[in-house]
């Protein structure tokens, strides 16, 4: 009975709410999905992070450092929207550190050059505004009004990028070959990002059917791709890869097919940067331990009447 | 004991005027860092005029299995819609 006023929700797009009946798949694939989404917009600050000290201008560390703390942010969303779904924040970052939980594979490669700081911005920024703008409509209402709030704030994010790499194609040779290798290198990393191909997904059928997900892996991938080749002429720079055509006939570009080997060599820990990234982040959370102890205790002290506020 | 402080919702009025829309949840010790934490989470773009922080095990929530005893339309007392009543011809204004 529960179970089928969900069915009827789903069937007539109206949202699901935390007190809603679902079914305890619909509830741990959320789960899943929006704390491994939130862990990605707090790791996703570290290779930015890296180049706050070293940003060329004081406009650009300006910038920067708003562009991170709306990371930070969209995490503290996401991790708002999962505790809804019944599981605490300790939960959340525990899985996260003993690598129960993921976070986007993308955050595991180095940012080594000021250009990559553009390539994070306009790519991986890029193509996460297309997965959330499809994510505005996802069945579960905290999820979307959280996708909401983030699509907002994210444009800036992708335009901040862009506007790097066109200032570095267009500077010195130096600067120019720098923007090209930093696309070179996030190009694919940042396909990849839609997950594996539609014929290889594990978790889409049940995502579909429940309308978590409303567009597929590789349907997502193309609008980023075409998308993204168009402004790539802009700038003049290139896509680095040789097999790239325009289809006359279906109106999209088409790719060489990605190597999935790489990607998965990655995702299972032996990425160039997995282990720094975990590292990083018990080290922090430690560092702050403090803080929350203190925190608690002044409240405490507040409850008991031994301070007032 | 590590812990991640209590939970708080957070309501932010948009303009002066409107109401206050609910819009996510912080955690905090107090009320004071409570509204600290909202102000920097859900405030960055300066398009608020109000903002409220209460504790998430104070609000106390409908029943969602009492739904339909609470929230039923009551379409039958039709009384209650301006439609019902005859204004005589002429009147204006009203």
């Amino acid at each position: 009975m529960p179970v089928d006023l969900f069915t009827e929700k789903i069937d007539q797009n109206k949202s699901i709410e935390p007190r809603d009946p679902m079914p305890d798949d619909y509830r741990y694939h959320l789960i899943r999905q929006i704390s491994q989404h939130a862990h990605s917009e707090v790791i996703g600050m570290q290779p930015e992070g890296n180049w706050i000290t070293r940003a060329p201008s004081l406009r650009s560390k300006m910038i920067l450092l708003a562009k991170i703390q709306d990371e930070g942010g969209h995490g503290l969303y996401l991790y708002s929207a999962a505790e809804t779904l019944g599981i605490s924040r300790e939960e959340m970052i525990e899985q996260l550190q003993t690598g129960k939980a993921r976070y986007s594979n993308i955050f595991n490669y180095p940012a080594l050059t000021w250009a990559d700081i553009g390539a994070i911005g306009w790519l991986v920024d890029g193509a996460a505004i297309v997965n959330q703008v499809m994510l505005q409509r996802t069945s579960y209402g905290p999820y979307a009004r959280a996708m909401v709030r983030i699509c907002k704030e994210e444009s800036f994010h992708q335009r901040q990028g862009y506007e790097i790499m066109a200032k570095m194609a267009a500077g010195t040779p130096e600067q120019h070959e720098m923007a090209q290798d930093a696309l070179n290198r996030w190009w694919a990393p940042a396909l990849m990002m839609f997950g594996p191909p539609d014929a290889e997904s594990l978790h889409s059928k049940k995502a579909f059917q429940w309308k978590i997900k409303r567009e597929s892996n590789d349907a997502l991938r193309q609008k980023f791709i075409d998308k993204t080749v168009q402004q790539t002429e802009v700038i003049g720079l290139k896509i680095p890869d040789p097999g790239l055509r325009f289809n006359e006939e279906t109106g999209h570009y088409e790719t060489s097919p990605l190597n999935w080997d790489e990607f998965y060599r990655v995702i299972n820990g032996n990425g160039p940067c997995n282990r720094q990234r975990i590292e990083h982040h018990k080290k922090v959370h430690a560092e702050g331990q403090w803080v929350r102890e203190a925190a608690a205790a002044y409240a405490e002290k507040l409850r008991t009447g031994v301070l007032e506020q | 004991m590590d812990t991640q402080l209590d939970l708080w919702e957070v309501f932010v009025q948009s303009k002066s005027g409107q109401p206050f829309k609910h819009a996510g949840s912080v955690h905090a010790s107090d009320k004071q860092m409570a509204l600290q934490n909202a102000r920097d989470v859900y405030t960055r773009r300066g398009e608020t005029s109000g903002l409220w922080v209460v504790r998430a095990v104070d609000i106390v929530a409908a029943d969602l299995e009492d739904s339909e005893m609470l929230f039923d339309p009551s379409n039958e007392k039709i009384y209650r819609h301006p439609t019902f009543y005859e204004v005589p011809e002429g009147a204006k204004n009203i």
